[in-house]
């Protein structure tokens, strides 16, 4: 019997459909999903937003998000969200994007589109594989780290080395707000949404670029159970990829108080 | 049997300026003014409505998206706010930038040259998948590679073939003249949205840095609409999705077949043509473009001379206006394609030119004698230039010389072959 005591701790956010995702068990999309919904809801903007899903294990995030989507080429989202943007200004313009889609095919269509300053907010997902084509070396991969198109291991002398996104896009005077986070353990998960948040904030007072770029996990393609994806986030990926704020503008300061 | 005046068997209808165009009768109750073809057409585009312009620099196009740079902003759009001028960082960028300004249900539109309009193909395919209208323009260059930058039609295949991956064709729409130009692109948009498809002017340097008298169209007003399928926030209505993404087999199947529909609607609806002298003529020259052009002064050249050549000038490349060719092919003996290229509309009219084959019987002259039973089919002659060169008047009156019928048609050499029949049968 329901009681005066009773409330409700949780529940779907009204921006997440009620579709099952096609995540692969121990996958952190669905979680970081889960945070980009809720902070559209905090911040009322579900019906003015327009996302826009890249090409990669997030194909299909307009499945999952009750707002309008498109779904761009390979890359190409930053550039498809700056159409949409530039005649919609006055609405909330998100893309979602993988690492082998933002660091690798699209590094150039995100670098302009930092450096425009447009007015958009990134979720850039970092699992540093190819997940959807089944396990590939990313940009992303780690030195030494065995894919499918690495077997011995990422060898830097021949195949080069990780790129660091954030630290990147964090030179551009056009960027605004460019933060790295984890999504490994429930503190960093709290710490990620604080991220986003600040993110769509960032746009809605029309204050340029933010980029969140979260580390995520891929148990499958990494061989390992999602416990140990988990563990390897933290002591492999964290140090090659710290955590921290690379840009944060004057304005975006002030609003976080 | 009868045989009768040639004429008789002459189809009745003659093509002419097919859908919206009436440029004369608007051109002459409007200022002329000189205008540069480029800078023409972004003020037609302007004048019809376009929102938001993203392109890259590239010779011979730019002084187009020079002139937007400054045109567009000082304009608004339909919202109040200004209308938007983005140079992008590169064609790939550009034409994802119309893609996303086209699902978002803008008036939108990018242009570029040959090599830039090689890398936009990619979203081409993705635009065509997404059903989102747009409107581009091609002033094509010479090429493969970088080619150079004079005058060629060589990106022929490309535009009206599909180019991207995928079963898809862009509406193409080859002027003549800036007038034409500037007529196209002011219907083009409209074009776009009823078919929910990619328009391409497809122009070349000639044509895009030539000044020529101009009647400009009047300014349009932007109206708010929506039709159901932009993108402009799920506010009291379901949300949309716009996908190119279709997983299962089945549901990509259907997705082909609407686009297969709508292109069969453009085919019955949109083919355009212009013909001149063909009653008559022996031989049709066949050119599109400024290629058309050129080919017109030889063809009146040739009358001059008391040939009879007519001419053949697609303006919808796609779709090939070929009905009408395979209904010429019934009577012209003899087609002479003119391209500034190394052939490539040419098979499109033999394509049109064969179908007509056994469609009639042609008078022809074998082993001393005109007969109708035997007859090859009217040959497809063909006359390319490559590399930026235009095709002088001259070089193309030499040809039809050459490929004019060796026996011209004559009362009597009709009553003969209708006799030559009566006797063998």
């Amino acid at each position: 019997m329901l009681t005066d005591s009773m409330r409700t701790v949780y529940e779907r956010p009204l921006t997440l459909t009620p579709a099952l995702t096609h995540y692969c068990p121990g996958c952190t999309h669905g979680v970081i999903h889960r945070l980009v919904a809720e902070v559209l809801d905090e911040l009322n903007v579900r019906e003015q937003t327009i996302g826009v899903a890249s090409v990669g294990c997030s194909v299909f995030a307009y499945n999952y998000f009750d707002c309008d989507f498109c779904e761009a080429a390979h890359g190409r989202a930053p550039a498809m969200a700056t159409g949409v943007k530039r005649v919609h200004p006055d609405k909330i313009v998100f893309t979602y994007q993988g690492d082998g889609d933002l660091a690798s095919i699209g590094a150039a269509e995100i670098i302009h589109a930092a450096t425009r300053g447009e007015n958009i907010t990134v979720i850039f997902v970092n699992n540093g594989v190819y997940g959807m084509t089944g396990g590939q070396m990313a940009p992303t991969t780690l030195p030494g780290m065995k894919t499918t198109s690495s077997q011995g291991g990422r060898d830097v002398e021949t195949m080069g080395y990780p790129i660091r996104m954030s630290e990147l896009l964090a030179t551009l005077d056009g960027a605004s707000y460019i933060v790295r986070r984890s999504a490994h353990d429930p503190g960093h998960i709290n710490q990620t949404k604080k991220a986003i948040k600040t993110a769509f904030q960032t746009q809605q007072r029309q204050m340029g670029f933010a980029l969140v770029e979260i580390l995520s996990s891929c148990p499958v393609n990494w061989n390992m159970t999602p416990v140990d994806a988990l563990c390897h986030i933290k002591e492999k990926m964290i140090p090659y990829f710290p955590l921290g704020d690379f840009k944060v503008a004057e304005s975006v300061k002030l609003l976080k108080g | 049997m009868s045989v009768g005046n040639p004429k008789s068997w002459m189809p009745v209808k003659t093509l002419t300026l097919k859908g919206n165009l009436s440029m004369d009768a608007n051109s002459a109750a409007r200022k002329l003014e000189l205008w540069k073809g480029n800078e023409a057409i972004a003020e037609a585009a302007v004048r019809a409505g376009l929102e938001a312009y993203f392109g890259y620099p590239i010779t011979p196009q730019t002084e187009l998206l020079e002139y937007l740079s400054t045109r567009l902003p000082t304009l608004k759009k339909r919202d109040g706010g200004n209308r938007v001028f983005l140079q992008a960082e590169s064609e790939l960028a550009a034409i994802n930038m119309v893609y996303g300004a086209a699902v978002a249900g803008a008036r939108t539109m990018t242009s570029s040259s040959s090599p830039g309009f090689s890398l936009m193909q990619e979203g081409l395919s993705y635009i065509a998948a997404s059903q989102a209208p747009c409107v581009l323009v091609d002033v094509m260059r010479g090429g493969p590679g970088l080619g150079n930058l004079a005058p060629t039609q060589a990106d022929y295949f490309q535009l009206t073939k599909g180019g991207g991956h995928g079963d898809y064709h862009p509406i193409v729409l080859a002027p003549a003249t800036v007038q034409e130009a500037v007529d196209l692109t002011y219907n083009a948009f409209d074009l776009a949205e009823k078919y929910r498809a990619i328009v391409i002017i497809a122009i070349d340097g000639n044509i895009g840095q030539m000044m020529e008298p101009v009647a400009m169209p009047p300014m349009r007003a932007i109206e708010k609409r929506d039709r159901g399928w932009e993108l402009t926030g799920a506010r009291n209505r379901p949300r949309r999705i716009n996908t190119s993404l279709f997983l299962q087999p089945h549901e990509l199947e259907h997705m082909n077949r609407v686009l297969s529909e709508q292109d069969a609607a453009v085919r019955a609806n949109e083919t355009r043509c212009v013909e001149q002298f063909t009653d008559d003529a022996e031989l049709i020259v066949v050119a599109f473009g400024s290629a058309a052009r050129i080919a017109q002064t030889a063809v009146k050249q040739a009358r001059a001379r008391g040939l009879r050549v007519g001419l053949f000038r697609p303006v919808s490349l796609y779709p090939f206006p070929e009905d009408r060719l395979t209904e010429l092919a019934t009577r012209a003996r003899q087609f002479l394609v003119v391209e500034m290229n190394a052939g490539q509309m040419v098979q499109d009219v033999r394509l049109a030119v064969d179908r007509a084959a056994g469609a009639a019987r042609y008078p022809g002259y074998a082993g001393g004698a005109l007969n109708w039973s035997w007859t090859p089919r009217p040959t497809v002659q063909f006359f390319g230039t490559m590399g930026g060169l235009t095709p002088m008047p001259d070089e193309i009156l030499e040809r039809i010389e050459k490929y004019m019928p060796v026996l011209p048609l004559s009362e009597t050499m009709i009553e003969r072959a209708a006799l030559d029949i009566a006797y063998t049968n």
